[in-house]
């Protein structure tokens, strides 16, 4: 390998030999193509008319009103796909091709990712097979439906919990009997080396067009960026355009679930420790021996127990802070928002929202706080009825 | 305790490919799993692959994943493994490689791991999640620890990757028949005898072949290629699958079964 991967200690490809040529020549056609004329020209048209970039950066009002000071939201829910996860399979569907690659395969939790997948395999005439935990195939059922429509076969994988962690072990089990004629088309900023590096360049857009779009329309930069973090993607891709900002405090929110006290949550910044999972060294949610342990949230998107090796780093050195959202607040943050704004989140993204909420009254009123809405609530309404009865919420 | 040079060596006076089962340490429980381990040595395992479970093995296929959850639900963990070693040596003296991923070293500390294993009686440490790139992470506090070093092979491993791989193996290289993970295979793989060949005209290491093998007739091909030992592991953890309920039958069927693969590489 050319590179190594790390960020700090973290990161690195510790995969069975059998994927090393395999992530060796991914890492090659990535350091080509990227910077290929006729590659980025290719992805930048498919950005603007297919999947709906730029996206605005929207000063949510009467959010703002609620909380007292000023929230922008990077409106990533307007993409095609209805979340930020088609930044990524473009690009990584276009590698693909310019690879010669003939098929698709990837992972998927809420079924964003795998959606997104579906959409691209479509698009560029790839066979696509997405791996989908048990648990997840039925909570999500909406995005499986949507993903056999766009052409792809949805594998429900049954070993562990069902959930994501679940999908990734056999999708790179599958990978490794078919490295020739398959690309793994990896959903998150975590994995082995390259796929945080990929990941994170193609996320990267959303960050930079924030930072753009906070100067034209507010004439400086923001106070603070928030995101949710599961595998990290959406969170990587905005914080990189702010990174090198020093005073731009830097904020993801993970899956609180029950509360990380109960142990019933997917917090792995939070509650975990360094260990090695699926390829990278990373903050991990384990037991004392290493096994890796049963994460729980509302949201399917977030319920993972590693995270992307760059965000352990950004912790350890302090450029970014980590912070759990519980369930309940969550539901009770997916209600607020779309009462008052008429914008329905997903609940992965409803996190970083509730974090901002819980700063209500706390901040000085001109603070600009920039949140990520990496994605939509359609998929999750089914999800928040069950939890709180359109009925009662009326009553309120 | 026996080493693996003296091993291979006698077996090369012998003119006989190694027979190596392989087992998940306590598949589906402490004692079953010994009591299995133990008659595999007395039907003639020549050394031994031993897997300590992993929640998450992405290595492995179903047979081998379904041994590590059965295993895990029995309370095996990294401390009871290293017991269950001690036990294994008292019943005798062969060559112990363990094999199990990365997280697990990690977190019980490595340089502990391998001096409280090698104590134990294990003589290697195959890590199927670390490769010869950050071998240095492991192979350090291994040789200070006194183990041999093991590392695999693939049919999609370039020749200078093979020899710097070679280069580093003091045990023997792990050689991993085809593209894929483990499990068992109707047919051998065809890149058997080519890998074999090229690794011989780079080391002097034994070379044992293992993944997908899974009958008589695959120890003979991998033999006659000129292996020096086969690894047969999902088949004979299927055995243990299919008789949860009577332990009894799946030991009288592994040592039935690998009776005859012993036979079969004895024939020359």
């Amino acid at each position: 390998m050319k590179h190594r991967g790390r960020f700090g200690d973290y990161g690195g490809y510790y995969v069975p030999e059998v994927l090393i040529p395999v992530l060796e020549e991914l890492e090659e056609a990535f350091d080509r193509f990227s910077v290929d004329r006729a590659f980025v020209a290719e992805l930048d048209q498919l950005y603007r008319n297919y999947a709906g970039r730029p996206t605005p950066l929207y000063h949510a009002r009467r959010l703002s009103e609620h909380v007292g000071f000023q929230v922008y939201l990077k409106r990533e829910d307007l993409l095609h796909g209805g979340a930020h996860k088609v930044n990524n399979t473009l690009g990584q569907g276009l590698l693909a091709k310019y690879m010669g690659k003939t098929k698709l395969i990837a992972e998927t939790g809420a079924g964003q990712h795998g959606l997104a997948t579906a959409m691209i395999g479509a698009l560029l005439g790839m066979e696509t097979k997405i791996f989908m935990g048990v648990t997840d195939v039925e909570r999500q059922s909406v995005n499986v439906h949507k993903m056999r429509l766009c052409g792809a076969e949805v594998v429900s994988v049954e070993g562990g919990t069902g959930t994501l962690k679940d999908a990734i072990n056999d999708a790179l089990r599958y990978w490794t009997s078919h490295v020739s004629d398959t690309f793994y088309l990896f959903g998150t900023a975590a994995g082995p080396h390259p796929y945080p590096t990929i990941v994170k360049h193609f996320q990267s857009c959303i960050g930079k067009e924030a930072r753009r779009q906070c100067l034209d329309q507010i004439g400086r930069l923001p106070d603070m960026v928030v995101a949710c973090v599961g595998g990290g993607s959406n969170a990587i891709g905005v914080f990189a355009g702010f990174l090198d900002d020093k005073d731009v405090q830097l904020i993801g929110v993970e899956a609180g679930g029950k509360g990380v006290a109960t142990g019933k949550h997917a917090a792995s910044l939070t509650a975990g420790r360094p260990g090695v999972l699926h390829g990278a060294k990373s903050y991990l949610l384990q037991d004392k021996d290493g096994q890796i342990i049963d994460t729980e949230s509302i949201s399917a998107g977030l319920d993972y127990p590693g995270v992307g090796p760059e965000h352990s780093l950004l912790k350890d050195i302090g450029r970014a802070q980590y912070v759990p959202a519980d369930d309940e607040d969550v539901l009770d943050t997916f209600g607020l928002v779309t009462r008052i704004e008429g914008i329905i989140p997903a609940l992965e993204s409803t996190h970083a929202l509730a974090h901002v909420v819980s700063l209500k009254g706390k901040l000085d009123p001109d603070t600009v706080v920039v949140v990520n809405l990496s994605g939509r609530g359609d998929k999750d309404v089914g999800i928040v009825e069950k939890h709180r009865p359109l009925k009662d919420s009326r009553k309120q | 305790m026996k080493s693996y040079k003296e091993v291979f060596a006698d077996l090369r006076h012998e003119g006989r490919a190694a027979l190596i089962p392989f087992f998940v340490i306590g598949d589906p429980d402490y004692d079953t799993s010994l009591a299995v381990v133990k008659a595999a040595i007395d039907a003639g395992a020549d050394v031994l692959e031993l897997g300590i479970p992993f929640s998450d093995p992405i290595a492995d296929g179903p047979t081998i994943q379904k041994a590590d959850v059965r295993a895990m639900r029995s309370g095996m963990n990294t401390h009871k493994a290293c017991e269950f070693i001690r036990q294994v040596k008292r019943h005798k003296d062969i060559p112990i490689g363990l094999l199990l991923y990365y997280n697990l070293i990690q977190q019980y500390g490595a340089e502990r791991f391998f001096k409280d294993f090698h104590k134990a009686g294990v003589n290697s440490v195959l890590v199927a999640d670390l490769s010869i790139d950050d071998a240095d992470e492991v192979l350090v506090p291994a040789q200070a620890a006194g183990l041999d070093s093991v590392f695999m092979v693939t049919p999609n491993t370039a020749p200078d990757r093979m020899k710097k791989i070679a280069s580093r193996t003091t045990g023997f290289v792990y050689t991993v028949s085809l593209l894929g993970v483990t499990g068992s295979r109707e047919a051998l793989s065809n890149s058997v005898d080519g890998l074999v060949r090229q690794l011989k005209d780079l080391t002097d290491v034994p070379i044992c072949v293992g993944f997908g093998v899974s009958k008589p007739e695959h120890a003979r091909t991998i033999a006659d290629a000129g292996a020096d030992g086969v690894i047969i592991g999902s088949r004979l953890v299927a055995m243990i699958e299919n008789h949860l309920e009577q332990p009894r039958q799946a030991i009288e069927e592994i040592t039935h079964f690998l009776g005859e693969i012993r036979k079969t590489l004895a024939a020359n």
